[in-house]
């Protein structure tokens, strides 16, 4: 285990690190146009990126999540986003449904006692 | 309609004050614990919450320390996992910055720091609603927004660290997938034209594919890949239509 100061360092280079790129958005924001072609695509790219860093997260996860099945998981996104439709856009009721499923779903297959 | 866009502050953050700092202060929840786990005191978690303020990128730099990786090693690993922000920031800022000179670049700049996922995913949205076109109005919304998704992750950081081991696997559970389904929800739930549709199931599918064969490359893949096929797409089929 490294030491505080060692942990501080590594924190501080990784922080510049991520912002560099949230930089360099902003530098070259100023001459993208938000109605022209270009930008249309970025924002593909974009869309497309959290996308796939969500998708993976839910069917490919990491920690305490790959101790639950994938079809829980996948249940539960599907009763969170129909929640969320059926209460009129509320974000509050799809979590809650959502999170209720998950964990029924975790206490039928016996994961959580 | 806002007249005024001073209020547009408050306006943010109270939009924020919600179910947004909730699932925040839930991922940094479980941020803390592991925090404490992995022997950090309190002011680096503050730290790494402060300085990074992107959770894959914490977590990436936590596990890497924990396995004794060279820094060069961790660093690299953090950067490519932030490269998403490339993107998001590019098609954020020209929002709030195109023709408005009353802010300069140094607050751009700055202002980007607060960028992540769930600000961007936000106001990305909320852009576009009639009540927050002024782009001054955008700035200090987006602003507000952050400050109050930032303190509250900051907090339940510190609250998850001091109370490690005191809560049950039900709640962990819970919490860990918390995060994940709200991002679902906000982006499939949200997306309103055809074109983010097209790129959210092309970035998916892309992801999940090149997952097993290169589970390194799969998310800058499903940016590169999902999004150029996904922007093709749409534009054959408008030009079509």
């Amino acid at each position: 285990m490294p030491g505080a100061a060692d942990i501080a360092l590594a924190i501080a280079a990784c922080g510049l690190a991520t912002w560099l790129w949230r930089g360099l958005g902003v530098l070259l924001s100023g001459r993208l146009d938000p109605n022209s072609a270009m930008f249309e695509w970025v924002s593909c790219v974009a869309y497309a990126l959290v996308a796939g860093l969500i998708a993976r997260i839910i069917v490919f996860p990491s920690g305490l999540l790959a101790q639950t099945a994938l079809a829980d998981r996948l249940l539960a996104c599907l009763a969170a986003l129909l929640a969320y439709h059926l209460a009129r856009r509320n974000m509050f009721a799809g979590m809650v449904c959502g999170l209720a499923v998950f964990i029924g779903a975790a206490y039928v297959r016996g994961l959580i006692a | 309609m806002i007249a005024d866009p001073r209020r547009a502050l408050v306006l943010g953050a109270r939009e924020a004050l919600g179910v947004p700092a909730a699932v925040l202060g839930a991922g940094f929840l479980g941020y803390g614990s592991l925090a404490a786990d992995a022997g950090y005191p309190v002011y680096l978690t503050l730290l790494a919450t402060f300085a990074i303020w992107a959770l894959p990128g914490q977590l990436v730099l936590m596990e890497m320390q924990a396995a004794g990786a060279a820094l060069a090693a961790t660093l690299i690993a953090v950067s490519l996992s932030a490269a998403r922000f490339l993107p998001m920031t590019l098609t954020l800022m020209p929002l709030m910055r195109r023709g408005n000179n009353a802010r300069r670049l140094w607050q751009f700049l700055l202002v980007a720091q607060l960028v992540s996922m769930t600000t961007w995913a936000v106001a990305i949205r909320r852009f576009e609603d009639a009540d927050l076109q002024d782009l001054e109005a955008r700035w200090r919304y987006f602003i507000g927004f952050s400050a109050v998704c930032i303190g509250s992750a900051a907090l339940c950081a510190v609250i998850g660290q001091l109370l490690i081991g005191a809560l049950p696997p039900l709640a962990r559970f819970g919490l860990a997938l918390l995060t994940p389904l709200y991002f679902f929800v906000t982006l499939v739930g949200e997306a309103r034209s055809k074109a983010s549709v097209t790129a959210l199931v092309c970035g998916a599918g892309v992801a999940l594919a090149l997952h097993e064969v290169a589970p390194g490359w799969s998310l800058l893949g499903a940016g590169l890949i999902g999004g150029s096929a996904a922007f093709l797409l749409q534009r054959t089929h408008a030009r079509r239509g």
